[in-house]
């Protein structure tokens, strides 16, 4: 595939700016993405403080108050974002780790099995097993800390978000609705169709790595049972 | 030394600058609400601009101070027995009353030396959906014990041990708060402002906006006419920022504040100048806001005046100080 070239660059505010590459979901574009951010990141630009892989592109967020802020910030961020891409980004390494995340699809977690099994018309244990069979990409972050939206679902599995939201998912909480799968990391209203929980903390601000899941990372669940879930819960 | 809280107030929490690099695993900056009357409040006690202090919100907190202590309040008026905008020495065991907000919405109250919270990711603000940061990732409660650090060795607190009144005659200025309503703020066009139909665009700088009771520092919701999109097609989620403005379905729009969601699925009609965002913090719920539009030019050029306006009051309290 020939290298995807910017759109444009669109001002959020005069602190930050957004390089779209594609108005829609394209696997491929977000994977360009997900390296341009990184290539970005490791250039330390002194008066950018935050690189964020969004689904189409990537948002630069700006330290206007820093000696080196440039006069015309958005002429900077693209020619930073051309330039990176004329350097050629790293394509042999991938950039995301391999994450494993342990779920429990058991009925009492899975709130909306039912529900998804109806509307997806298959049985429900295997709405899990086709969930766990699959890798995903976190492709981007958002709504939460360490709330990754990651795409690889199965077709088969693509529902639609629950028509009202809940007041509270349940921390630990694995979702899935359209063509992604989430994971909530702390109990939080969402939309999203709960199928499992995972023991894991998602997000702990205390962690040398608060995060779990980064931008990039390839992730699959592996199912388990209830009584590993609470002996995994209880060493957390 | 500590700080004794006897009544918390609405919504009193530790804040400062925020905390940055993190936008790429979903945590917002967070930090002070106002950032510019955090500094000046900081100023006048001889602290770093950005340091911890205290936010209050609306109803202030009753507090005791174990030790003679050197605070500063700044942004916000509240009713109290206190000077507004000045440094004052506290005497210990003395009770430090804020009443409710006459003025603005949002105090600073900096201590000299600062609060003794451990930083969380390189900051000590509250981060309150996250529970961390600043005094045990919440609001200050009836009973909390809040250490801090010696500022007795400063040397403007010795300047104020000397004088009767403890305190001085001079005043750093109220740079964000609004002398009338509406306020005015500033913004430019959000990345989906054309597919708003256009007597949607015309609403949305037209209208008298009043800030909804069901805001917080996540984000201000916008009582008005409700805006509209003639092709309700979905946007691809993609990045926000502070002074974001999204639509929502309902039509009512919200600005996004401190504590704002770092990417967002729902079109943004606008984007607040961010030399404005510290004074639409000022308004509580019920406060009038009118949004005119600017270009990028424009923001970066009311930015820089913003900026200036800082650093010469804290220039000044500078100058106040090193006079004899």
């Amino acid at each position: 595939m020939a290298q995807p070239r910017p759109l444009g660059v669109i001002p959020l505010g005069d602190s930050a700016a957004y390089v779209e590459f594609s108005s829609t979901l394209d696997l491929e574009v977000n994977s360009v993405v997900q390296r341009l951010a990184l290539a970005i990141l490791k250039r330390k630009v002194p008066w950018i403080r935050d690189v964020v892989p969004a689904l189409g592109g990537v948002a630069l967020h700006f330290d206007p108050d820093h000696a080196e802020f440039p006069g015309k910030p958005l002429d900077e961020a693209l020619a930073l974002v051309n330039d990176s891409l004329k350097q050629g980004l790293d394509t042999r390494n991938d950039p995301g780790r391999e994450v494993e995340l342990p779920v429990c699809y058991e009925r009492e977690f899975a709130l909306d099995l039912g529900e998804v099994a109806k509307k997806a018309n298959l049985p429900p244990e295997e709405i899990a097993s086709r969930h766990a069979a699959a890798e995903y990409r976190v492709l981007m972050m958002g709504f939460a800390p360490g709330h990754a939206y990651m795409g690889g679902l199965d077709a088969k599995l693509a529902v639609p978000r629950r028509a009202s939201p809940r007041a509270v998912v349940p921390a630990g909480s694995v979702a899935i609705a359209n063509e992604q799968t989430v994971v909530y990391p702390y109990a939080i209203s969402g939309g999203w169709n709960v199928i499992g929980r995972t023991p894991m903390v998602l997000f702990d601000a205390a962690r040398a790595r608060p995060s779990l899941l980064w931008p990039g990372d390839r992730v699959r669940f592996r199912a388990i049972s209830k009584a590993q879930f609470v002996e995994l819960a209880a060493n957390q | 030394m500590s700080v004794r809280v006897l009544r918390p107030g609405l919504l009193t929490t530790v804040q400062d600058h925020g905390r940055h690099g993190f936008q790429r695993v979903g945590l917002c900056p967070g930090g002070a609400m106002d950032p510019v009357a955090l500094a000046l409040a900081n100023a006048l006690v001889g602290n770093p601009p950005g340091d911890a202090a205290l936010e209050i919100t609306v109803i202030g907190p009753d507090l005791m101070f174990e030790e003679d202590t050197l605070v500063a309040v700044c942004g916000a008026e509240f009713l109290g027995s206190f000077p507004h905008n000045r440094p004052v020495l506290v005497p210990a065991g003395s009770r430090f009353s804020v009443g409710r907000a006459i003025r603005g919405a949002r105090a600073y109250l900096a201590v000299a030396g600062g609060f003794a919270v451990d930083p969380v990711l390189g900051s000590r603000s509250t981060y309150l959906p996250g529970h961390f940061g600043g005094f045990a990732g919440r609001a200050l409660k009836h009973g909390d014990a809040l250490p801090l650090r010696d500022g007795a060795a400063s040397e403007r607190f010795s300047r104020l041990k000397g004088t009767k009144e403890r305190t001085v005659r001079w005043s750093a200025p109220p740079l964000t708060l609004p002398d009338r309503e509406p306020i005015l703020v500033h913004v430019i066009e959000g990345q989906h402002h054309a597919s708003f139909d256009s007597s949607s665009q015309r609403a949305f700088v037209d209208t008298v906006w009043r800030v909804a009771p069901e805001s917080n520092r996540m984000g201000f919701r916008l009582s008005g006419p409700p805006l509209g999109r003639p092709q309700g097609d979905e946007i691809l989620s993609g990045p926000t920022c502070l002074g974001s403005v999204q639509v929502p379905p309902s039509g009512v729009p919200i600005a996004l504040m401190a504590d704002h969601q770092t990417t967002g699925g729902y079109p943004r009609i606008a984007e607040i100048a961010s030399a404005d965002v510290a004074r639409l913090a000022q308004l509580a719920p019920g406060g009038k806001v009118h949004f005119a539009r600017c270009s990028l030019e424009i923001a970066a050029e009311l930015r820089k005046h913003a900026r200036e306006r800082l650093d010469s009051a804290l220039r000044g309290i500078a100058w106040e100080y090193g006079r004899k």
